[in-house]
């Protein structure tokens, strides 16, 4: 079956584009109740249960009392910015739902759609670019409040933005290594198992990649500014960060941009590493079309729903899990953050690189098709440097946990301290 | 003389990261997984409460539902805060009444000095605390309001059972 062309493609994009936005806005609307539920559950509580059935309706109550609420403008504000912020920060997570795929091909009278909304050439370079923008809602918001909290957390929101950005940028760098494409549908087809056609590993990337998924699991926590990484939000130093002076729906977008990019970072590891809309141990779904229009595998309706179902449930996993970690850890101290970003994931993820370029080369040269085998190998390797990686982290080689400098001003009796008396003080 | 620093020691072991995480991560869902949550639904389930509490006050009433209260004037007297109005008035057979008795509940501080002073248990604290209202007027309770209250009276602490056992 060919894919879609002319007015048909035209008018499935159109199609695609809204069902997937509001499908995206419901999630991300869901999202928020949901967060409150975790907590809630979390912290023994049983979260927001009184409006509508099981609490459901809260969302709508949360909108409606946003829209209501007096909109406040600080004197000395930058009007212009100050009301370009928000936007600017929802819209680069609505946009980088463009080039998700969600499901496999589905096929129509008029053709093969592809169930993507843009499959551009550029594929996850747009996501990178896509997601840097999101930091200027930031550092507008912070720049044009003229408060001083909103200053320092949109300094401290570009600085995490931009040392986080190198780490995910390189972390995906593994993943382009092994697809040799940068294509989004190609690297979920390669996550698969196909007979012919270009590479397909067999094996979702969290596997082969282990070490890289760590980092961009990490790294993409803190590119959402969540808890622990909420360093620009910091609402026990900064009050409310970036966002202390904005109130009513101009902080609702804000709110609405932080799930957004939850979602968004939670949907985007899903393709990267948990094989997109791959169903697990079942063949049937591996499906692709191939650059001359070729398409491998028997498209159909019921294939598409489920796959869809497939990607939607580990989207939602990964969030779930995002929120849990965020109910859990405590806020990083912002050296700490930084000495993460800088000292422990670039270097860790530029050594990985060069050590997989040689797996990979020896690999090639050893013969092995690229397969089980061949992921195998990369699982294993990837197993022992996990493991390295946590046994120093746990050591306290990489980063340091609070009692080093403890332990540094007593001289360094491991365990054991004599506090000095006051008199022998001086 | 300064006072001397107390230094927390916590053995490397417990400072990683990675184990902190993990088992962090492990309280938070035993707590997520807990069917038991602390909530009370509130207005559904509400608390079993002492009869001791000292809540909103009830006028006691004789039979043919006349207030108790005979005008001594000792509650208005003994009370700390002054939230107590009383102006007694005498009927035909020489008997004194309350011809006004208010209480203002947004004063009162619930101290339970009228009820324990009153010679002739009219006024009484309650086990009863759902008294919010949309005026400051409403707060002031006349005689009459006190009367139609129809929740229980504070039971008054017993000298000799003091566990009330």
């Amino acid at each position: 079956m060919d894919p879609m062309t002319g007015t048909a493609f035209v008018i499935a994009t159109t199609l695609k584009i809204l069902v997937f936005f509001v499908l995206l806005l419901v999630f991300v609307a869901l999202s928020t109740y949901f967060e409150r539920k975790v907590a809630g559950f979390i912290q023994d509580r049983s979260g927001p249960n009184r409006v509508g059935p099981l609490g459901l309706l809260q969302v709508m109550a949360d909108g409606l009392k946003f829209i209501l609420k007096e909109e406040v403008e600080p004197g000395g504000a930058n009007k212009k910015f100050f009301f370009l912020a928000p936007v600017l920060g929802l819209v680069p997570a609505t946009v980088l739902f463009a080039v998700m795929p969600f499901a496999s091909p589905a096929p129509t009278r008029w053709g093969l759609m592809e169930m993507i909304v843009a499959d551009v050439p550029v594929g996850f370079l747009y996501v990178l670019a896509i997601a840097s923008l999101g930091v200027y809602g930031i550092v507008m918001a912070g720049w044009a409040s003229n408060s001083k909290y909103s200053f320092l957390g949109g300094l401290r929101g570009s600085a995490q933005m931009v040392s986080y950005e190198v780490a995910l940028g390189m972390s995906l760098v593994p993943v382009l290594m092994l697809v040799g494409n940068v294509q989004m549908p190609e690297i979920v087809s390669a996550q698969q198992n196909f007979a012919t056609g270009p590479a397909a590993y067999g094996a979702w990337f969290f596997l082969p990649l282990m070490l890289t998924a760590f980092v961009f699991l990490v790294a993409g926590l803190a590119e959402t500014g969540r808890v622990p990484f909420d360093l620009a939000e910091a609402e026990g130093e900064l009050v409310g960060g970036f966002h202390t002076e904005y109130s009513s729906m101009k902080f609702g977008m804000f709110f609405l941009g932080e799930y957004a990019h939850l979602i968004t970072t939670a949907a985007l590891i899903t393709v990267f590493f948990l094989g997109g809309w791959d169903i697990p141990f079942w063949q049937g779904d591996n499906i692709r079309v191939l650059a001359d229009g070729t398409v491998i595998g028997e498209p159909t309706w019921w294939k598409t729903l489920l796959t869809f179902g497939s990607f939607a449930v580990k989207t939602l996993i990964l969030v779930l899990f995002f929120m849990w970690l965020r109910w859990t850890i405590p806020r990083f101290r912002y050296d700490q953050l930084m000495d993460l970003g800088w000292k422990v994931f670039i270097p860790i993820m530029m050594v990985y690189i060069m050590i997989l370029g040689l797996a990979m080369y020896l690999l090639d040269e050893a013969g092995i098709p690229v397969g089980w085998q061949y992921s195998g190998a990369l699982i294993v390797l990837n197993l022992i440097m996990m493991v390295t990686l946590i046994w120093g982290l746990d050591r306290g080689m990489i980063v340091k946990g609070a009692t080093s400098r403890t332990r540094r001003r007593a001289g360094g009796i491991r365990g054991r301290m004599t506090p000095t008396a006051p008199s022998e003080v001086d | 003389m300064p006072g001397s620093v107390k230094i927390v020691v916590r053995p490397e072991s417990s400072a990683s990261y990675v184990r902190a995480i993990t088992k962090g991560l492990g309280i938070t869902l035993k707590h997520l997984l807990e069917p038991n949550k602390a909530t009370q639904q509130y207005p559904d389930e509400k608390w079993d409460l002492s009869p001791r509490l000292r809540g909103t006050h009830r006028m006691a009433t004789h039979e043919d539902g006349r207030a108790k209260c005979v005008g001594c004037g000792l509650c208005p007297t003994v009370c700390p805060v002054n939230c107590i109005k009383l102006i007694p008035a005498e009927d035909e057979n020489g008997e004194r009444y309350a011809a006004v008795y208010e209480i203002d509940e947004f004063r009162c501080i619930f101290c339970g000095f009228c009820q324990e002073v009153c010679p002739v248990e009219a006024i009484h604290l309650g086990v009863h605390y759902e008294n919010a209202e949309y005026s400051r007027e409403r707060w002031i309770y006349d005689l009459e309001r006190l009367t139609e209250l129809d929740h229980p009276f504070t039971a008054l602490w017993d000298p000799f059972d003091p566990a009330s056992e």
